[in-house]
């Protein structure tokens, strides 16, 4: 099932969702059509857009919002935080192109700090499936809460297929007594790669989909720190506020250190290009993880990196 | 149909058809915004050919004109014409989309004669004020344009900032639209309304002139005459076609990014040139 046929359905089913966008209709093509009145496009009015979302909540409504990544939390972050944060309001944040997926628009379109300052908010919930797949087993959930959320939208098609999804946990995918690997979003399918470089080369390790970034996981997040020897935090964000802080904040609150490499972009936006140009010049394609990790070179074969469809 | 109009403009017209050429080649490999930035071609012809004290030579010169791109999307539209005027080095275009050079979707500083990166909308308009201002306080005589998409009017910034440029009497500064009638999607119309616009223009305290954004003549006249009213903030509507040039996409809703492969391209070019009536240039396909 694709995000659209979700959305569709579960608007379907339930009148009082509304379905609005700030121009960006890569995801929604066919629900003007399908929904009328309940589709609303608000032009490119990031802040109008949430504005308008929060008044319809007050009147019963589940917005769900779309927008770029970059404009949705940054352009409109006053009112989501003003609006629908201080109202504690059941408007459902979708944002495209988070993280590495804006590729080749450049740094005006990387939200690579959106986890940090979403997370910010009170209130506001924040999830990052790790493909299509988790996508739709995350958002019934994230849209039937009465919460603010805000979600990372990732429609990338891997063949991993993951468990049901309950908020505020994290999907072990394997433990591991050396090294583990938490990770959110895009980077899940190249994390995979790594393990399996990993193992061949005889480490036992874990990796952790955390899913869910607030609430968070805490007990997945203990539990890795006290088994592994490393814990490696990866994530195509800041390295402010992201998930290296979260690990962060959730050891030094159960008084516990751990060995800690983070993955991330440390004050810095990525070089803008194609998505696997991207990844191999930043260092986060599975084989350069996974050598990060040993700390030396292997023969191993990266797989090849598809690249997406431009959607905005 | 492109006509050429009289002998005045037949060099702007050769630029901005080799810019177009630009453009479709730019279209693959990871693709562009090709239909959104066709529509600028010749009014960014024009205002670096004729209108703009910038060239290769001056741009770290603090009496030059500043030209800020807020509908940064436009970009292939100055790459080309920055390509064709010598600001870069044609071969560079090939670098489009790829980690040894900085020519992707939007504009950044790393290419010479860029201003300052846009991509996100309604930010330009304000930085492109406080040069203006400056230019006021420290006496200089530059000129300052910012080019703005007409989806990007959605973005209340742009209020914001005809609001300040008139309070603060900035007529060494000008707003141009790309009346293009579409944002990304859909038609400007059948989504936020924008007509009238030159009197919305005008009920912020602009004054305004409106022209037909590929009449080289129509945009003489219309630049020739800036600032056409003195202590007001200046606005050119330039009505233009989206994917202009090419009829096969022109006015298409779904033309706004295009990514083709290299038989499209090849195609577009000789109906490019089929609509001029001339010959394909000598230049190979970049295909990678």
């Amino acid at each position: 099932m694709s995000y659209e046929e979700l959305l569709t359905q579960t608007a379907l089913a339930n009148e009082q969702v509304i379905v609005m966008t700030a121009e960006n209709r890569a995801l929604v093509r066919n629900l003007p059509g399908i929904l009328g009145k309940r589709f609303i496009d608000t032009g490119i009015t990031e802040q109008t857009m949430i504005g308008a979302a929060a008044g319809l909540a007050l009147r019963g409504r589940t917005p769900v919002v779309h927008a770029l990544a970059a404009f949705l939390t940054m352009r409109a972050f006053e009112f989501v935080r003003t609006d629908v944060g201080i109202a504690n309001l059941p408007v459902k944040l979708s944002s495209f192109i988070p993280g590495f997926l804006s590729d080749g628009n450049g740094p005006t379109h990387q939200a690579v700090e959106d986890i940090s300052i979403m997370r910010g908010i009170p209130n506001v919930t924040v999830f990052a499936p790790a493909d299509e797949d988790d996508l739709v087993k995350m958002l019934p959930q994230i849209w039937e809460s009465k919460s603010p959320a805000y979600t990372r939208i990732n429609t990338r098609k891997t063949t991993y297929v993951h468990e049901p999804f309950t908020p505020g946990k994290a999907e072990v995918i394997a433990e591991g007594s050396d090294v583990t690997i938490l990770t959110y979003g895009l980077l899940f399918e190249q994390a995979l790669i790594a393990v399996e470089m990993l193992k061949s080369e005889g480490l036992s390790v874990g990796l952790i989909n955390m899913r869910s970034l607030k609430p968070v996981d805490e007990q997945a997040i203990l539990k890795a720190s006290a088994q592994s020897k490393l814990v490696v935090t990866l994530e195509d964000h800041f390295l402010t506020g992201g998930l290296y802080a979260i690990v962060a904040e959730v050891l030094l609150k159960h008084r516990t250190t751990a060995n800690v490499l983070p993955m991330a972009l440390n004050e810095k936006w990525f070089r803008p290009a194609l998505l696997p140009s991207v990844l191999e010049h930043e260092g986060f394609t599975g084989k350069q993880i996974a050598e990060k990790i040993l700390g030396y070179q292997t023969t191993h074969n990266q797989p090849q990196i598809l690249t997406p469809e431009f959607s905005e | 149909m492109i006509t050429v109009e009289n002998n005045n403009y037949q060099e702007l017209t050769g630029t901005a058809l080799k810019v177009r050429e630009h453009i479709i080649r730019m279209s693959t490999d990871g693709g562009c915004f090709t239909g959104a930035s066709l529509s600028a071609v010749d009014l960014i012809v024009y205002l670096y050919s004729r209108f703009l004290n910038i060239n290769k030579d001056n741009l770290d010169d603090p009496n030059r004109d500043y030209l800020f791109l807020s509908k940064g999307h436009d970009v292939p539209a100055l790459y080309g014409t920055f390509a064709e005027l010598g600001l870069l080095e044609k071969e560079r275009l090939k670098n489009h989309l790829l980690l040894n050079d900085h020519i992707y979707w939007h504009p950044n500083t790393k290419i010479p004669g860029i201003e300052f990166h846009s991509g996100s909308l309604g930010h330009l308009p304000s930085v492109a004020i406080g040069v203006a201002m400056d230019l006021k306080i420290s006496g200089g005589t530059n000129k300052v344009v910012c080019i703005l998409g007409d989806g990007e009017l959605n973005e209340g910034t742009c209020w914001e900032a005809m609001l300040v440029a008139n309070a603060y009497k900035l007529d060494n500064l000008l707003f141009v639209v790309d009346r293009n009638h579409f944002q990304a999607n859909v038609r400007t119309e059948d989504l936020i309304p924008l007509e009238p616009l030159a009197d919305k223009f005008e009920a912020f305290g602009a004054a305004v002139k409106r022209i037909n954004g590929h009449s080289f003549a129509e945009l003489d006249e219309a630049f020739g005459a800036f600032p056409f009213q003195a202590e007001k903030l200046n606005v050119i509507i330039a009505d233009t076609v989206r994917g202009k040039g090419l009829p096969s996409i022109q006015e298409r809703a779904d033309r706004w990014f295009c990514n083709f492969n290299a038989d499209e391209i090849q195609q577009l070019l000789l109906e490019l040139h089929g609509e001029h009536q001339t010959t394909l240039t000598s230049e190979t396909l970049v295909v990678r």
